[in-house]
């Protein structure tokens, strides 16, 4: 589509995303050639890009929206539908932060663990990248300014990547006594974190740690179901809140 | 070419339209009045589909519009405040908005950006503008894809007289080629040669729309300003802004 040709042209412009490349791109590189072990920095790296790739998509998904108010404004007065421009923005913004991780983090994982952890690795940060980015979107078209929009996102994110282990933490113990493998799974596939963690850690040797739990696990996620079931879940994520955000685009008022 | 029948918008707890209803032809000049928060804007941009209203319906060119935006195509708009992105050049405005519609170069007019001779301001970006070459902007925009419909919102509030003139001009000549305009304005002087007919607004309700000879002949005034206020006085409406307006052009 010509439009996100301009978005992308837009936002390549404004040197946000290239910082974010690089920041990536200086972690990685960082994390495995201090550490010996490959292993132990792709643990490390799985730490940092689980915070950072949620959180930076949004904010800069949020930021993007708002900023490009003007633009979209500009086009609705064209022979342009709604759902278009908005899906440009969109996929505007998807392909500059999934390009951004592939080359700041999936050079490296390329370079230092070419083998099913690397690329479990890779396409975790991209679902991710597009999942909080289409989340970010909706709360963008919901919010009236930028203030709440962003407010809104940090909230979702904490939620996310911090409250919701904790919320996890609390049921397990609260309720130890019975069988709790099959909730648990449920549990994490309503957090795309969580989510893409477990379907990372498995693939590494680490899962051993984690017993029972780790064990049904290896069973569901290192199955052919539980491929399935993890990109479907992911895919999901991505396209309820996309569709939320064409839906209350196409009803506003501009 | 438009016809609007029982729209009505609600934001919240103002009620922007209520109940209205029109129809504008090609080769008429329609003056939308009224004084602010009328709803002359959101009338505007509910043909436009920026404001989606809550009922009725609105016919551009015989097709009811909900959906499909290609009706556009024949629609120049020319907003109240021009805003565009900030670091975008004039230039590439408007060569980007030529690839996305895909127009040839031969369907173009460029009359106006000849005129407020924007060439020479061509790679300068939207932010360092001042209001009045925003304006300018905004009018050659509206202008440039040729559009059957033209629709603006205050042309010249912020234009130097000169450029008012010129742009004046522009809309003559448009209505001489048989097309639809619809204006809204304050400067009820700026529309005495332009409007063949008058449409008036307030609290959201259209109050009269007719031709302005109509006009003339049942107040015996000639000059625009003048025959609405007297208009507006005989049905008992609030005055105060057309006599404010025409202090204002008496000085």
């Amino acid at each position: 589509m010509k439009l996100s040709r301009y978005v992308l042209y837009d936002i390549f412009r404004s040197k946000v995303i290239i910082a974010y490349t690089l920041f990536l791109f200086i972690i990685s590189m960082s994390l495995f050639r201090m550490e010996e072990n490959t292993s132990k920095a792709m643990l490390s790296l799985l730490n940092i890009i689980l915070i950072v790739v949620p959180l930076i998509s949004m904010v800069f998904s949020t930021i993007h929206y708002y900023n490009s108010y003007e633009f979209i404004e500009l086009m609705l007065s064209q022979p342009m539908s709604r759902t278009k421009i908005i899906l440009s923005e969109y996929s505007g913004v998807a392909i500059a932060l999934v390009a951004s991780y592939l080359i700041g983090v999936g050079v490296p994982l390329l370079v230092y663990s070419p083998d099913a952890t690397g690329f479990a690795m890779m396409s975790t940060g991209c679902f991710l990248s597009l999942i909080f980015t289409s989340i970010a979107f909706w709360a963008s078209v919901k919010a009236r300014d930028k203030a709440r929009g962003i407010g809104f996102v940090l909230l979702v994110w904490f939620y996310f990547a911090l409250i919701y282990d904790g919320l996890i933490l609390v049921i397990l113990f609260t309720f130890s006594d019975y069988p709790l493998e099959k909730l648990t799974l449920v549990l994490s596939a309503l957090n795309p974190i969580d989510l893409g963690r477990i379907f990372i850690m498995l693939k590494m040797d680490v899962s051993a740690l984690m017993g029972y739990t780790g064990a049904l696990y290896q069973d569901f996620f290192g199955s052919g179901t539980g491929m399935l079931f993890t990109t479907g879940v992911m895919l999901l994520w991505i396209a309820l809140p996309l569709l939320a955000a064409v839906r209350s685009f196409k009803k506003k008022d501009l | 070419m438009i016809t609007i029948e029982h729209i009505n918008k609600r934001f919240k707890k103002l009620q922007a339209l209520n109940d209205v209803s029109a129809s504008f032809e090609r080769g008429h000049v329609t003056c939308l009045i009224g004084p602010n928060g009328s709803g002359k804007t959101t009338l505007i941009k509910s043909i436009l589909g920026i404001v989606k209203p809550n009922n009725g319906k609105i016919f551009v060119n015989g097709e009811r519009i909900n959906g499909d935006p290609s009706y556009r195509k024949n629609i120049g708009y020319m907003p109240q405040i021009g805003r565009y992105p900030d670091n975008m050049k004039i230039g590439h405005l408007f060569s980007m908005m030529k690839n996305i519609r895909n127009e040839s170069e031969e369907n173009l007019d460029t009359d106006l950006i000849a005129k407020f001779n924007l060439i020479t301001s061509f790679d300068k970006a939207m932010r360092t503008l001042s209001g009045g070459t925003r304006q300018k902007v905004s009018a050659a925009f509206a202008f440039y894809f040729d559009p059957q419909i033209l629709i603006l919102d205050e042309p010249t509030a912020g234009l130097d007289p000169l450029s008012s003139e010129i742009l004046k001009e522009k809309i003559l000549a448009e209505k001489r080629k048989d097309k639809l305009i619809l204006i809204t304005s304050h400067v009820l002087s700026d529309l005495d040669d332009l409007a063949t007919d008058v449409m008036y607004m307030q609290e959201g309700k259209m109050e009269f729309f007719k031709p302005i000879e109509t006009i003339r002949k049942e107040t015996g005034e000639t000059k625009l300003g003048k025959a609405i206020a007297r208009i507006i006085k005989a049905r008992q409406l609030s005055s105060l802004w057309v006599d404010e307006a025409n202090k204002i052009e008496r000085r």
